[in-house]
């Protein structure tokens, strides 16, 4: 699985980081930091993250 | 091939709840209505970032799962009666259509000023056509703007239209605070501080009368007399549920569509309503069903319902535990923003600061029974990370009423 933020669109609104916090997290300077690649077990977790982006910056390619 | 789930409503809960229907396993067909020419898009930016020109319209719309690439849009369509009985809608026009499975997902539309005056030159925000107008108007030099209503939309229009260059924005409301209902008094008047630091004026604790002008708005005239001068009027006072065609039906419709406690309507295991429309109660409280407006709701709704229906009409016996979702909401209004987790609104009468204070990044605590109930901050991005560090406690928590 492929996971893209559009980090022009993200807003650091950290709803990612709730749902798929295996994925998604917040570096020391408060960005938003993501694993690209992510075992696809977690397809769940990152489907749930890209519903609940309010920019609807998160996008999962294949 | 059987009857579809017809999902009357296209917007983000109709396609959330296509999706989580797909994800619950329910394969035969699903027809969306919607009566916007659009496909599902986003609309909170309509108030901020696309109204500012900062973003193009294009970039509102969903990306749909491709699990929904066989479904059936009616776009353009309006469903305007149901007999539940009978297990089939009607649109726009006659065509009727029978369904196995039922998702009320109409939402809101604005509510409108009904005293006198003209109607050109009123505006309100809830879709793309709606955004685009008002764009439009207020980017007009000079537009003098006069905003009715204090709530989200109200505050987050003004302060739009001040980065606009708006000549004079004023945002009036009956309430002596903005944004008095969600915040409580505390942050209340800290919003309204910063609000007027910023260039927004106010006209607070009065209504409107009526409106001035031939042809088109002039000027706003005040529940205490004042005249407010007028190019442009946004009217931001609530909105009304989309649920006239339910009627006939038996249902209780006083505000929106009343649920039980697994989204289901009226007795019926397959009729569900989602977002906004649907009037539930939520088991992390004290089980009064209430309409939620917020953002993360058609997506929270969508999944516990399409699990239900689908359920329901595979024939498979489930007993999730009741809808209990964790509320949130967040507004982005000049340079700050406003970020919520938890039920705030249960607990305005203890409010506590606990975080920063209150002229610079501050995070308040809502507590009932000397319980912390809810948080909202205000300020930059800090302040929105000492919010979410209280989620997990948000979390945990039992029923209230448990």
């Amino acid at each position: 699985m492929k996971v893209v933020v559009d980090m022009n669109k993200c807003q650091d609104h950290g709803q990612c980081v709730f749902a798929a916090p295996d994925v998604f997290s917040f570096d020391e300077a408060g960005r938003l930091a993501y694993v690209s690649d992510p075992d696809d077990a977690l397809r769940d977790d990152v489907e749930e993250a890209a519903d609940v982006c309010p920019l609807q910056a998160i996008r999962i390619e294949d | 091939m059987g009857a579809p789930i017809v999902v009357a409503g296209a917007s983000m809960a109709g396609l959330r709840a296509a999706e989580q229907l797909r994800a619950a396993g329910w394969d035969g067909p699903i027809t969306l209505v919607g009566d916007e020419p659009h496909m599902p898009y986003n609309r909170p930016p309509l108030s901020k970032e696309v109204l500012a020109g900062k973003a193009p319209f294009e970039s509102l719309a969903f990306r749909p799962r491709a699990s929904v690439s066989d479904v059936e849009w009616r776009l353009g369509a309006k469903v305007v009666a149901a007999d539940l009985a009978r297990r089939i809608v009607e649109l726009h026009g006659g065509e009727v259509l029978p369904y196995a499975g039922l998702v009320v997902a109409t939402g809101m539309r604005p509510g409108r000023l009904r005293c006198p005056g003209p109607v050109d030159g009123r505006h309100t925000v809830r879709t793309l056509a709606d955004a685009q107008g008002l764009r439009e108007a207020l980017t007009r030099p000079g537009a003098r703007v006069v905003v009715v209503g204090a709530g989200f939309i109200g505050c987050e229009v003004a302060a739009t239209a001040v980065a606009l260059g708006a000549a004079e924005v004023t945002v009036v409301d009956p309430l002596p605070l903005p944004m008095m209902g969600p915040l409580g008094e505390l942050l209340a008047r800290a919003l309204l501080k910063r609000h007027k630091e910023r260039g927004v004026r106010f006209a607070l604790g009065t209504g409107v009368a009526g409106f001035e002008g031939d042809d088109r708005v002039t000027g706003v005239v005040l529940g205490d007399g004042r005249v407010l001068p007028a190019d442009v009027v946004v009217e931001s006072v609530g909105s009304v549920a989309n649920t006239e065609w339910l009627e006939g039906n038996g249902l209780d419709l006083a505000d929106g569509v009343l649920t039980d406690e697994h989204l289901r309507v009226g007795g019926r295991p397959a009729v569900v309503a989602v977002g906004d429309v649907a009037r539930f109660p939520n088991a992390r409280y004290d089980g009064v069903p209430r309409r939620v407006e917020h953002w993360s709701i058609p997506t929270d709704t969508a999944k516990h319902a399409a699990k239900v229906l689908a359920a329901h009409l595979a024939g498979a016996d489930i007993a999730p535990a009741p809808f209990a979702p964790l509320p949130t909401f967040w507004s982005d209004q000049h340079d700050f923003r406003l970020q919520s987790f938890g039920a705030p609104v249960l607990g305005k009468d203890d409010v506590r600061v606990l975080d920063g204070d209150l002229d610079g990044d501050v995070l308040a605590g809502y507590h009932q029974g000397g319980r912390l109930v809810g948080v909202v901050a205000l300020g930059g991005q800090a302040a929105a990370a000492a919010a979410a560090r209280y989620r997990a406690e948000l979390l945990k928590q039992p029923a209230l009423t448990a």
